[in-house]
């Protein structure tokens, strides 16, 4: 498959634009017509040709422009890429990670060439074509960190596992959903999801815990989470509310299909086998809603969702002002007729 | 998730006895290529078909981790064991085909530590041996305090001070030397990280010596893996597999329920890693909780067992399994 890759915007004047082949592999979150939080993992394997579970790392038509974006936020905000110094070992278990992953899942797009410690790594759609040290850091044009995911879609939280917890100590964020790595750096998982209502009376964080301490090298993990995005922005992050925050008001009945995104984040995490440290790429996905509702079961389900959310669920991801209006719109889509089991679209 | 992990196929390449109790181990992947890379601290969990018996025992890597191309690991034969160590000191030969899992890490350093100050006791060296490995690749600052009964008991003792000169120091008991735990950790840099390996009661040692002289607990890292003790036969029902299971003699719970076909999660089969806790439903009788998992409230509450290491006596025990 060769993938036409779209020159696009996420900022200014937003010409993000999915295809049709991007619509119908849109990964939908709600499997019911209903959402509550709960420790929805899988084992992370190839599945479904086409989706986007069938690759270890997911490539679709928006790389490039993507990695456009996280240069013009990073030169903005350098502080968006932090690695504290015990976590350089597990920069390079991500840089052997995923050049392995791309070169094996993509062979027409990347290449890798091994001759003992020396690597070649070749990057078709981005034109790089280096050839370094492994393990030496001298030989990189930045940290191991920063170089490789400067060169792959979706953030990546780096957490060291000790103490029978996890610590948030090296990340690359600039497509964040509301979170800011220079804030949480160096705290542990209870710390960095203080703020998430209700997850803590259920429990979830001490047994999603559990489970993410004992994720084992050879057996990565994957689960869905989502929020709701106006305007098609990677980067909402904390240090920029001021600049994104205002475009979350004038929506109207007119603009609300173009401009109101379903904001959708595929998170993996993999055990690194020098570093035994975790990593947890999280990969967004956004869909505007006019693209949504040709989709008759997602239009239908989405409606239902957002209509029932609980309230505290609404005000935490942020859309609680917007939530009549969305409701307002996705209705006209729903005719009450059941939805089939599942996250798939009913007509395949 | 299902139980275990990942499974790797390996042939033993070598088998090599080193002294009287103990002998080494070298596994390549099966029909060629690459190993998995690993973590100083990690262990793989040996398949072993003994007749009708699968026996699962952790042993710790203690190759260097940069090396894919074979993994070694150490067995001391245990004669009053179940006989998983005298499986691999009597059954396995060169050239066998074997399955093993994928590496797991319950006792990896902490990357922050100024400096590593390992303690071993007998055949508990053999996880410091890829530690140390990856420290003086990486250039870390280590330190190694090994106790051992004999000099010809001592395994590796000799080609460790070799190796590492000037960080390696052996106390042989025959000879009424003994580390002096105190004095030694009086003397640390701040920073220093204590990793402590080998018998209960010198884990015990360490843990509670250090933690009198004010050290933070985060900072003294142990591994102890526990053989299943044997005990009375018992009998458990498997409330979501609708199955009744017998326990054997010289058989874990754990090891029941999987040759019962029960899915039950493992990862380290000796009470330290928690992944096979399990609920009860109901029970008349008592537990013989063995484990270092539960808390000591969780122990007297009676509704969680650890099946890998824990037993149980009475009339009727039902999981939720």
């Amino acid at each position: 498959m060769t993938i036409q890759f779209n020159d696009e915007t996420f900022h200014g004047d937003f010409t993000f634009k999915n295809s049709d082949w991007a619509i119908k592999r849109f990964p939908f979150p709600f499997h019911e017509d209903s959402y509550m939080y709960s420790v929805n993992m899988e084992p992370h394997t190839s599945y479904r040709p086409g989706s986007v579970f069938e690759r270890t790392f997911d490539v679709d038509e928006h790389y490039v422009s993507e990695m456009k974006d996280r240069a013009r936020v990073l030169a903005n905000d350098p502080l968006r890429c932090q690695s504290l110094p015990h976590m350089t070992l597990a920069g390079w278990d991500l840089v052997e990670l995923i050049m392995e992953a791309k070169a094996r899942e993509y062979p027409d797009l990347f290449e890798l060439h091994k001759d003992g410690n020396r690597w070649r790594w070749i990057n078709k759609p981005l034109g790089i074509d280096d050839t370094f040290t492994f393990l030496d850091e001298s030989t990189l044009p930045y940290g191991p960190m920063e170089y490789i995911t400067r060169q792959t879609q979706g953030d990546f939280a780096v957490l060291d596992q000790r103490d029978d917890n996890l610590w948030m100590d090296a990340g690359m964020v600039t497509t964040q959903a509301d979170w800011s790595l220079d804030f949480d750096i160096g705290m542990n998982f209870f710390e960095w999801h203080a703020p998430v209502p209700k997850a803590h009376e259920m429990g979830i964080f001490v047994r999603a815990l559990k489970f993410l301490l004992n994720i084992q090298q050879g057996q990565p993990a994957r689960r869905l989470n989502w929020t709701m995005t106006v305007n098609p922005l990677l980067d909402t992050s904390p240090e920029n509310y001021h600049k994104w925050g205002v475009m979350k008001q004038g929506l109207t009945m007119e603009n609300i299909g173009e401009k109101q995104h379903l904001r959708v984040e595929l998170q993996t995490f993999f055990r690194l086998p020098r570093s035994n440290a975790l990593v947890f790429p999280i990969r967004c996905y956004l869909i505007r809603f006019e693209d949504l509702v040709t989709v008759p079961k997602w239009a239908r389900r989405l409606h239902r969702v957002i209509r029932d959310l609980p309230e505290e669920l609404a005000t935490y991801k942020g859309f609680i002002d917007n939530r009549p209006l969305m409701v307002e719109y996705l209705s006209q889509f729903d005719d009450g007729s059941p939805t089939s089991d599942g996250i798939w679209p009913d007509d395949d | 998730m299902s139980a275990g992990t990942a499974k790797l196929n390996v042939t033993v390449a070598e088998v090599k006895p080193i002294n009287d109790l103990v002998t080494r181990f070298k596994f390549v992947r099966t029909g060629g290529g690459d190993l998995p890379t690993f973590s100083g601290g990690a262990h793989t969990v040996v398949e072993m078909q003994d007749g009708d018996i699968t026996r699962l025992n952790a042993y710790s890597l203690m190759s260097n981790p940069a090396d894919r191309g074979a993994y070694t690991i150490s067995v001391r034969r245990d004669d009053q064991g179940r006989g998983g160590s005298k499986f691999m000191h009597n059954k396995v030969k060169e050239g066998m085909e074997m399955v093993i899992s994928n590496p797991v890490n319950l006792f990896s350093l902490d990357l922050r530590a100024k400096k590593h100050l390992m303690l071993a006791g007998g055949i508990g060296i053999t996880p410091f041996m890829a530690q140390m490995h990856q420290l003086s690749m990486m250039g870390g600052n280590f330190e190694l305090h090994y106790s051992v009964r004999t000099a010809s008991l001592g395994t590796y003792a000799k080609e460790l001070a070799e190796r590492y000169p000037g960080k390696v120091h052996i106390y042989h008991d025959d000879q009424k030397e003994a580390i002096d735990l105190k004095t030694l950790l009086a003397n640390q840099p701040l920073g220093t990280h204590v990793y402590v390996c080998g018998p209960k009661g010198m884990i015990n040692w360490v843990h509670s010596t250090a933690g009198e002289m004010g050290w933070p607990r985060e900072a003294v890292h142990s591994e102890e893996f526990l053989a299943p003790a044997s005990g009375k036969p018992f009998e458990v029902k498997c409330a979501v597999s609708n199955k009744i299971v017998q326990v054997g003699e010289h058989q874990s719970l754990l090891e029941a329920l999987e040759a019962a076909g029960i899915d039950a999660p493992y990862l380290c089969r000796g009470g330290a890693c928690g992944q096979c806790e399990t609920n009860v439903i109901g029970y008349d009788g008592k537990f013989l909780h063995y484990d270092h998992w539960l808390t000591d409230e969780q122990k007297a509450g009676g509704k969680h067992i650890m099946p890998c290491v824990s037993r149980f006596e009475g009339k009727t025990l039902v999981l939720d399994r």
